[in-house]
């Protein structure tokens, strides 16, 4: 077995096993603990002949290492927890393997954790990345990273913050900051904060997470939306960089280059959202991106439509800014630009960028120049800063 | 497990205009009775502003007494719950319906210990 197979191994089981160990432990440090100790374990062990179920011998190697553990302490929780573990039948548990795995993802999400620690903690578990890999995707210190994660894990332990799937009523609420989380961990691999334009395996992972997601809550129409809307833009990603690293803009790219395998997966989950008829902010968006996929060209009059519908759930000024978007190519960009002035966003690029756009339409080069300028100044990812310097350097001032 | 749920109050502002108080009173009672019928209740009550409050410090042996709060802050504890349940997620359950009879803030703190 190599290396990079054994990586795989750790990255598509490590939350698995985790969340397995979390409730046989009922302690989310021990469990990982044992996890890493029966890695550690397969790194020496397995060889050329690795088990036939790698996920099964970790949970049922870290199972003994915890066992192992707790008997060489004597204190009474960890005699309980001890007697608990012997006590536990040894068979593969694939329906209990699935709630684990909600479980975790609730309780790393849980809202009573800031938001960073939501997505540091989901990384690091479910998805079973390492402390310096999430720290290079954030472009933040790995001791930020770990210290972070460290005390989401005492404040899980000390606040007494439960390991359960929340129950229905409580569903939307608690389901929120879990497609929030994925959302953000795609929108970073997308379009990273700083530096080049995107970072690939962040989206990768956010993918896989809401493919496990999808497929444990199929019944929920906002998690398959969710899948939908990122397969629809990760399908797009081929073309969305040219040939020497510049950004091009969707009406602008090369269709040929988009990924038809993900575009069909996306329109399939987009109309089985549509059939169930509770559209959400994730299914709208789903769709939205299925109409710009869709044919050879983006029909604008469905767009805005279903910005309107979005902007009835979700009334905030993003949402205003790309349905201005819209305005400008059903109505003309005299009328988008009425709106966007009258828009309140601070320090978001993508204001003066759009003003700077529909200015140059409405031939109002100087204003545009100006709007380039502020956006320039905002934008902090190299790539899309190169985008809105090359489009000022085209205006005729 | 106890957790403490603290009533945080702007006392910059009247928290319940005369006309008011009456209603809130009646939904406090009210969430009180419940709690106490789901056997999550221990202790709870609402305190006198912050004014009122003393600090007593041991300080090398000596003792002294000082008027007023220990923090001069606009946000001051209004009162206080000590509730038992299984864990956060019911913590937070009663906060909610305790935030929403008493209008402001409920901050959610789970106890080390309880002597």
């Amino acid at each position: 077995m190599t290396c990079t197979d054994l990586t795989e191994v750790y990255r598509a089981e490590y939350g698995r096993c985790v969340a397995t160990l979390t409730r046989l432990l009922g302690d989310l440090g021990l469990a990982e603990e044992a996890v890493q100790d029966a890695f550690a374990t397969a790194v020496d062990t397995w060889g050329d002949d690795p088990p036939r179920n790698p996920g099964a011998w970790i949970v049922t190697t870290a199972r003994n290492r915890a066992i192992d553990r707790l008997r060489r302490e004597s204190t009474r929780e960890a005699r309980h927890a001890q007697s608990l573990l012997l006590h536990q039948a040894d068979d593969e548990e694939v329906g209990p393997v699935r709630d684990d795995q909600l479980r975790l993802i609730f309780t790393c999400c849980h809202p009573a954790l800031s938001p960073l620690a939501q997505t540091a903690l989901t990384l690091r578990l479910i998805a079973g990345l390492e402390v310096p890999e999430i720290a290079r995707a954030y472009l933040v210190p790995e001791a930020t990273i770990s210290q972070r994660i460290v005390r989401a894990k005492k404040k899980i332990r000390d606040a007494g913050i439960p390991y359960r799937v929340p129950e229905a009523p409580e569903l939307p609420a608690r389901l929120a900051p879990v497609l929030a989380v994925l959302y953000l961990v795609f929108n970073e691999g997308y379009t990273a904060t700083s530096g080049e334009l995107v970072r690939t395996d962040l989206s990768r992972e956010a993918i896989r997470l809401a493919r496990a997601l999808a497929e444990l809550m199929p019944d929920e129409p906002e998690v398959t939306g969710l899948l939908a809307l990122l397969l629809l833009v990760e399908a797009r990603r081929p073309a969305r960089v040219g040939p020497s690293g510049e950004l091009v803009v969707l009406t602008e790219q090369d269709r040929s280059l988009w990924d038809r395998e993900l575009i069909a997966e996306g329109h399939e989950l987009v109309r089985r959202c549509l059939r169930r008829d509770r559209p959400g902010p994730y299914q709208l968006q789903a769709a939205i991106n299925a109409v710009h996929t869709d044919g050879p060209a983006t029909d604008w009059t469905q767009v805005l439509a279903l910005y309107d519908q979005l902007f009835e759930l979700q009334p905030t000024p993003v949402v205003a800014l790309n349905r201005a978007v819209a305005v400008a190519e059903v109505h003309g960009p005299a009328l988008a630009l009425a709106v966007v002035d009258e828009l309140d966003l601070p320090d978001y690029h993508l204001l003066p960028a759009t003003r700077a756009d529909l200015l140059t339409r409405l031939d109002r080069p100087v204003e545009a120049a100006a709007a380039y300028d502020e956006a320039i100044a905002l934008a902090t990812n190299d790539t899309e800063r190169a985008f809105l310097e090359d489009r000022r350097a085209r205006l005729e001032v | 497990m106890h957790y403490l749920m603290g009533v945080r109050i702007d006392e910059s502002v009247l928290p319940y205009p005369d006309d008011e108080l009456e209603a809130t009173f009646a939904r406090v009672g009210a969430v009180n009775d419940e709690m106490k019928a789901a056997g999550v209740w221990v202790f709870g009550g609402g305190l006198t502003p912050s004014d009122s409050a003393t600090v007593v410090r041991r300080e090398s042996g000596a003792t002294t007494v000082t008027d007023g709060p220990f923090a001069e802050t606009k946000e001051q504890l209004g009162g206080f719950y000590v509730i038992e349940v299984d864990d956060l997620d019911q913590a937070l359950h009663w906060a909610e319906k305790c935030a929403e009879a008493c209008r402001v803030p409920i901050e959610v703190r789970p106890f080390e210990g309880i002597a």
